[in-house]
């Protein structure tokens, strides 16, 4: 079980919400905002998943003065030693499901508290055997009210994805 | 602007166009503001030569992101209680995508009334890339 702290703030809404192509004024326009049935700045239905910027252990964001895996001077700035974080791009979102209990609102403090899940293997269409893990975590607002719970699924695909026919001309 | 229970229907459906061509600086703008910085999302050379991809791709979450627009303009803000998926294939630079939210069923649970929806989003080809289902509390 591990637990981070994920502070609401109303700037980093405003960049998810642009991210995603919405121009919802409900997502960076104090004024307006308040005219509507939120009442106020919220964050949209898939903003938790944001909270990555807030782990400092997260695996998938370079560190200062920490080898990454990412291309530089070489295709790849480390050799994969196998397993963890997604490291070498192994690593596969599978589903994400979120349950909303109140809104989201900027300014909120929300505490993430995630426990693994239960994991399992099945035989792919097109990408050989498939590892699946899940985690669920529960974020809490400032007042200890929970605001959204969400689980995620990963998979590990023992070799990358194959493609659908069409999609090859699409690289 | 919410939708009002005796309005909808089963089998009713609403659809919208959530990308036209997907450009490689809206992943870049996505990683930024998730904090996903894996490199198969952003880094054609890593994804091609050492990942084993034909391009890089979006984040399955950018994509979920993005049909929850479509949801949110349709149902309204603060109504969604529910929003899940599984990401069923690779979205691609260049992708063009359509999501559709089916209405399943209208139900009542403590006093409140909400609809149940499916979800699905498919690119120009219509392969889906996306499948689940939602809830939201309507009038």
């Amino acid at each position: 079980m591990a637990t981070k702290t994920f502070p609401i703030e109303a700037g980093h809404i405003m960049m998810f919400a642009r991210s995603i192509g919405d121009p919802n004024p409900v997502y960076y326009d104090a004024e307006a905002a308040k005219k509507t049935e939120a009442g106020g700045v919220i964050a949209p239905p898939t903003f938790v998943q944001a909270s990555a910027q807030f782990d400092p252990d997260y695996g998938l964001r370079p560190k200062i003065g920490q080898p990454w895996f990412g291309s530089g001077k070489n295709p790849t700035g480390v050799q994969r030693t196998g397993g963890g974080g997604g490291g070498g791009g192994g690593g596969l979102h599978a589903e994400q499901h979120y349950e909303y209990h109140r809104p989201l609102r900027a300014g909120d403090v929300l505490t993430a508290t995630t426990t693994p899940g239960k994991t399992w293997e099945k035989q792919g269409r097109r990408g050989g055997t498939l590892l699946f893990s899940e985690s669920v975590t529960e974020y809490r607002n400032q007042n200890g009210e929970l605001v959204v719970t969400a689980r995620s699924v990963g998979v590990r695909p023992s070799k990358p994805v194959e493609q659908q026919p069409k999609k090859e001309e699409n690289a | 602007m919410a939708l009002s229970a005796n309005e909808l229907k089963p089998g009713h459906t609403h659809t919208a166009r959530i990308v036209e061509d997907l450009k490689r600086t809206q992943i870049v703008q996505y990683a930024g503001a998730s904090g996903d910085y894996n490199p198969l999302h952003t880094d054609e050379i890593f994804t091609t030569k050492v990942a084993g991809y034909p391009s890089v791709f979006a984040h399955g979450m950018l994509t979920m992101g993005m049909t929850g627009r479509m949801l949110t303009d349709w149902v309204g803000d603060t109504r969604l209680t529910k929003y899940g998926v599984r990401f069923t294939s690779q979205v691609f630079p260049g992708d063009t995508l359509d999501a559709t939210a089916t209405v399943k069923n209208i139900v009542e649970r403590d006093g409140q009334k909400l609809v149940e929806l499916d979800v699905k989003t498919v690119n120009q080809d219509g392969v889906e890339v996306l499948s689940g289902y939602a809830e939201a509390r309507v009038d």
